[in-house]
């Protein structure tokens, strides 16, 4: 027992080792995919000229290749730049406006999230237990999820108005199938001995399913939930442009579209910002699911 | 006499009636089991052990037969939390720690708190592991883990024990070890004890009866009473008589082997 028993008493910094090896990793990629991104610009590029970039060069490329224009790969500096400028004329730098969308949006895709993760839960737990209803239901479940998005959101917001609540439905669309799924799969993952375990204590099947199945199956729900967190975020974003909301990152998103030809690093600013958020709710479900299994040996020896 | 704690009377057991993977696992099985018995099933695998474990505690129902449990049906005493089971697995829920795995009938049996914890306390000293009460399974080996859910079986004072090879996983020390154990808890509780195995010297060394079974179908071959005292030692390991009644079981079970693959 003694060695793994000391891995539970060694320091927070030791014990997460792991951890910050993996922020170190996530940090240099990112490093490198900046380097790489403005390598490309260096080679094959526009021209560099010492007014458009803060280091003052003047550069020839190489080649010149399209696809890494100032248009359609902008300089780094002109999208971090891009956060500080005005948004529109005269009006808060563009990081507050997407700060505000951004809270705007995640109201959407919480509420998608939690109402997803909830109906998810329950389609999965009565799946569970009924099979034949999960022979006659699973197809269709199924099938919702191979109909696009975009051509269900609209009918959602012609059904239910036009206003967060159905953005949040949509969203909800989104993220219940990951999750119906895992809690299938968890709830039927104990071994039939842990099962027969419960039965010689004549425990109930709901005593069953609260003390044994559902335990069980949090790793899986937890896994599901960090793809529904992500895939909120998403399904928000997606909601609000046939919903005619502006106020979101979707319709930052919408709107930063149309002035591409002028300003492309605007919409860069608003995919960034967007995909910041996914990574959050993501890191957010990851802390729970760690705090939650931290206990059993599985997890932790996998970290 | 008073009455059995098992009365198992002409069960006959056979797994997918009618079909062609038919098997007969057990045949006129005839079986009284007294209060305060230490009883071990043994023979070759798949002659039907674990099945007549599993239709004692009502975890399968026999085909034709009757087994009654203190005088009432099987499935009466499973509702009534007369059994306590051990199997191979320790089977201990990983996301609850050692003192909260004992619980979990208690949990389940709606006993108070307090209740909950005074006992499990008590079932962790009775296996000597007080001071591991705050770990959780995977802090523990496999003998520890395993008397954890010895302590998880006897916590609601089950009136039958039931184990199923529950040292087979263990290595030869443990297993001695484990032994102690179970005859000392056997003794200081006076509980009733249902044991499959497939040692010979453990069979020997723990029960006051030996039953033998023999496969296909599954029969009762003979009951050997084993007459040494009751308290088992390390000297119980050197007796003549042990060895005597050891080396007659050796020489049935050959038999029986002999016969199947004749
Ligand atoms: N659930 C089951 N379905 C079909 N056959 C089974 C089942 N359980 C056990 N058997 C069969 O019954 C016989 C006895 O099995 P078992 O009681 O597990 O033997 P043992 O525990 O003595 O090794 C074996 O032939 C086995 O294949
Ligand atoms: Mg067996």
């Amino acid at each position: 027992m003694s060695n793994s028993a000391k891995t539970a008493e060694k320091s927070f910094f030791a014990r997460n080792a792991p951890l910050f090896r993996r922020f170190l990793v996530s940090f240099i990629l990112l490093i490198g995919l900046m380097v790489v991104w403005e390598g490309l610009k260096w080679f094959a590029g526009d021209p560099w000229r010492p007014d458009n970039n803060p280091f003052k060069i003047a550069h020839q490329p190489f080649w010149r290749v399209k696809y890494f224009s100032d248009l359609n790969l902008p300089h780094l500096w002109d999208i971090f730049g891009a956060f500080a400028d005005e948004s529109r004329r005269n009006g808060p730098p563009l990081i507050q406006t997407l700060a505000v969308a951004s809270v705007y949006t995640f109201r959407e895709a919480f509420s998608g999230f939690v109402l997803g993760g909830l109906l998810g839960f329950v389609l999965g737990a009565l799946f569970a237990h009924l099979t034949l209803l999960e022979r006659g239901c699973m197809p269709y479940v199924v099938a919702s999820q191979t109909v696009p998005i975009l051509a269900i959101a609209p009918m959602i917001i012609i059904w239910l108005g036009q206003d967060w609540g159905s953005v949040a439905v949509i969203s909800a669309y989104l993220t219940f199938f990951p999750v119906t799924v895992s809690t299938l799969r968890g709830l039927r993952s104990p071994n039939p001995v842990a099962v027969e375990l419960m039965r010689s204590y004549a425990s109930t099947t709901w005593e069953t399913l609260w003390k044994l199945r559902f335990p069980a199956a949090l790793p899986y729900i937890l896994t599901a939930l960090k793809v529904s967190a992500t895939a909120s975020v998403v399904g928000a974003i997606i909601g609000e442009l046939p919903s005619g909301i502006r106020e979101g990152l979707g319709g930052a998103i919408l709107n930063f579209n149309s002035y591409y030809a002028t300003k492309p690093s605007r919409l860069w600013a608003a995919i960034i910002v967007s995909a910041l958020l996914g990574i959050l709710f993501f890191l957010a479900v990851s802390l729970i699911e760690y705090w939650v299994l931290k206990n059993r040996h599985r997890v932790i020896e996998s970290r | 006499m008073p009455t059995p704690v098992a009365s198992i009377q002409n069960v006959t057991k056979v797994f997918n009636p009618g079909k062609p993977n038919r098997v007969v696992a057990l045949e006129d099985i005839h079986l009284e089991i007294q209060a305060g018995e230490f009883i071990s099933l043994i023979g070759p695998s798949g002659c039907g052990k674990s099945t007549l474990l599993r239709l004692i505690g009502d975890l399968t129902s026999p085909s034709t037969g009757a087994i009654l449990i203190n005088g009432k049906s099987a499935q009466q005493a499973r509702l009534d939390r007369d059994y306590g089971m051990v199997f191979q697995a320790a089977t201990l829920y990983e996301w609850r720690n050692v003192l909260q795995n004992i619980e979990l009938p208690l949990e389940i049996m709606k006993y108070p708190k307090e209740e909950r914890i005074a006992r499990a306390e008590k079932m962790l000293r009775l296996v000597e592991l007080e001071k591991f009460g705050k770990l959780f399974p995977w802090q523990l080996s496999g003998g520890m883990q395993q008397r954890v859910s010895i302590a998880r079986a006897l916590a609601f004072e089950p009136k039958l024990l039931l184990m199923d090879e529950p040292f087979g996983a263990l290595d030869e020390m443990t297993r001695e070890r484990m032994q102690m154990e179970v005859q000392r808890i056997w003794r200081e509780t006076g509980i009733t004890i249902v044991f499959v195995t497939h040692g010979i010297p453990e069979a020997v060394f723990l029960s006051t009866r030996v039953v033998l079974l023999s496969p296909r179908p599954g029969r009762i071959a003979e009951v050997i009473p084993v007459d040494l005292p009751k308290e088992r030692t390390d000297e119980t390991r050197e007796d003549p008589r042990f060895f005597e009644i050891a080396n007659h079981l050796r020489e049935k079970l050959r038999e029986i082997e002999r016969t199947q693959r004749n």
